[in-house]
């Protein structure tokens, strides 16, 4: 699929009815123009940051941790999770801790962690691989603990090892929901270091919005919260255009089910 | 060749009551024959066959392959099961679904995997999808390429469970016709469960009847009509009729409603 094809046409009046509502209440109502600049204002101080390199600095800084903390988060939830996954005790095992841990809001990880990690990046990537976490380890439990029995007894008949059986069958077989986890979790991400770099930090796009509101520029806190939607949406769809070249095959089988 | 002794099993339910699925179960099957087992619905037919696969331990007696007690997956053994949508590899094209079972001992060159390939899915009618994915292809073509995949690991006995169960009558009548065909072909052993009376008179040699749950053998009936079979004049065979007659009959008995 095309990248335009993916840009959805149809939406765009209501998105431009939005930005026209906020260029006009913010014009003809002086009151509300003071906390909320019209949109064009906005998106010119915005080109001014950017020209600067004022805001690139900080969003530099923000995607960094995004990135650790996306990777490490990937890297150890899904092993782990495929672990849980094939085999039982072991999930029995830890079932209550997760059960526990997960319902707690991830924020309140961080004065935890700055008690041992202290206020630099550590800190942050950890918040942010810990909060990302979560849905990983689930989806990628239960992707290995669905997959149809008719498949494994189909690799135990042709008698793969156990290593050709989780590489040619359990890990892709899981994968659409190890997907699944890894898109969750991406808007999670940058939650969390957004909330931790409001908390503490001196750089970063969070401690920015933050800094521009105290320092009352109001235009650069909206420029900064624009750009933090852009970038969020931006790293939506680049995950958007690998999932669908990666799972391809998933997308076909889905879309092909959904005809009746 | 494959030798059940005096198999049992039994699991349990979800109630915690034991539940025997098999009892007393012994049979013979010599190379190169194609077996049937038919039986009323639920008699334990498919939990049969995944003992003698290996993939579940029987609770008293013995599968013996070439006179080798099967305690897992036997070598030169497959099992194909009638959820072709589940047995095949979504991720994997045709071609690439049958080549996975080649790659496994990997005792071949890659040239030489690649044109094994080929053949098998050339003899199985799936020329010109090679390169599909199997849920873009209808539930026949879907099973063709779970038998081509069997039937290249080239298995001195295939264990289908009901193979051609979910599919529609036309379709079936091809796929047996492929099956029979690729049977004679490749000199193959094959023991196939059905439900289905003429289906399993219309494949076999030999059809075993079994009783409804416990399964028990209650006869070995033998098919003597002449291959190869055509769908019309073996069905129309008084052979072919007087057996399904007999075969209906003893199964009809199990089926009695008081």
């Amino acid at each position: 699929m095309s990248i335009a094809g993916q840009i959805p046409w149809k939406g765009l009046p209501v998105l431009a009815a939005g930005l026209g509502l906020w260029e006009l209440s913010s014009r003809f109502f002086p009151l509300v123009g003071n906390y909320f600049p019209p949109a064009t204002e906005v998106f010119v101080t915005l080109a001014a940051i950017v020209g600067s390199g004022e805001i690139l600095l900080h969003a530099a800084a923000s995607l960094a941790r995004f990135v650790e903390g996306y990777a490490l988060a990937a890297t150890i939830a899904v092993s782990a999770g495929l672990c849980l996954g094939l085999w039982r005790p072991l999930y029995m095992l830890f079932e209550p801790l997760i059960e526990l841990l997960r319902p707690m809001p991830s924020p309140a990880t961080i004065p935890i962690a700055i008690l041992f990690l202290g206020i630099g990046d550590e800190m942050k990537v950890a918040v942010t691989a810990y909060a990302c976490s979560w849905p990983i380890l689930l989806n990628t439990i239960d992707g290995v603990r669905s997959i149809d029995p008719v498949l494994m007894n189909t690799a135990a008949t042709f008698r793969l090892n156990p290593w050709e059986r989780f590489w040619k069958v359990t890990l892709p077989a899981a994968s659409p929901q190890i997907v699944t986890g890894l898109r969750v979790s991406l808007a999670i991400a940058l939650i969390l270091v957004t909330t931790s770099e409001m908390i503490v930090s001196n750089d970063g796009l969070g401690f920015y919005v933050l800094d521009l509101q105290r320092s009352f520029r109001i235009r650069e806190m909206y420029a900064a919260i624009v750009a933090l939607a852009m970038i969020g949406y931006a790293l939506n769809r680049l995950f958007v255009a690998v999932d669908d070249w990666v799972m391809a095959w998933h997308k076909g089988l889905t879309r092909k089910e959904e005809i009746p | 060749m494959l030798e059940v002794r005096a198999l049992k099993k039994e699991f349990q339910a979800l109630s915690g009551q034991p539940v025997v699925a098999v009892e007393d179960f012994s049979f013979r099957v010599e190379a190169g024959q194609f077996v049937s087992i038919v039986g009323p619905s639920g008699c334990g037919k498919s939990t049969l066959l995944q003992c003698i696969a290996g993939l579940s331990p029987p609770t008293a007696g013995r599968v013996l392959l070439h006179g080798r007690a099967v305690t897992g997956p036997p070598e030169g053994l497959i099992l194909l099961f009638q959820e072709y949508n589940k047995s095949l590899m979504a991720w994997r094209t045709v071609f690439k679904n049958v080549r996975f079972v080649l790659e496994n001992p990997a005792n071949m060159k890659r040239s030489e995997i690649d044109a094994e390939t080929q053949r098998f899915i050339e003899l199985a009618g799936l020329k010109g999808f090679e390169s599909h994915y199997p849920w873009e292809l209808s539930g026949g073509m879907q099973q063709r390429v779970a038998i081509a995949r069997a039937l290249a690991r080239r298995p001195e006995v295939l264990l289908m469970d009901e193979p051609f169960g979910s599919l529609d009558a036309l379709t079936r009548m091809e796929l047996e016709d492929t099956l029979l065909r690729l049977w004679e072909s490749l000199h193959a052993t094959i023991l196939f469960v059905t439900h289905d009376i003429e289906e399993a008179v219309y494949l076999s040699d030999r059809v075993c009847v079994l009783s409804g749950r416990p399964s028990r053998l209650l006869e070995e009936i033998a098919v003597k009509l002449e291959r190869p079979r055509n769908q019309l004049s073996t069905r129309e065979d008084p052979g072919f009729i007087q057996t399904r007659h007999r075969i209906f009959k003893l199964i009809s008995k199990e089926l009695a409603v008081p």
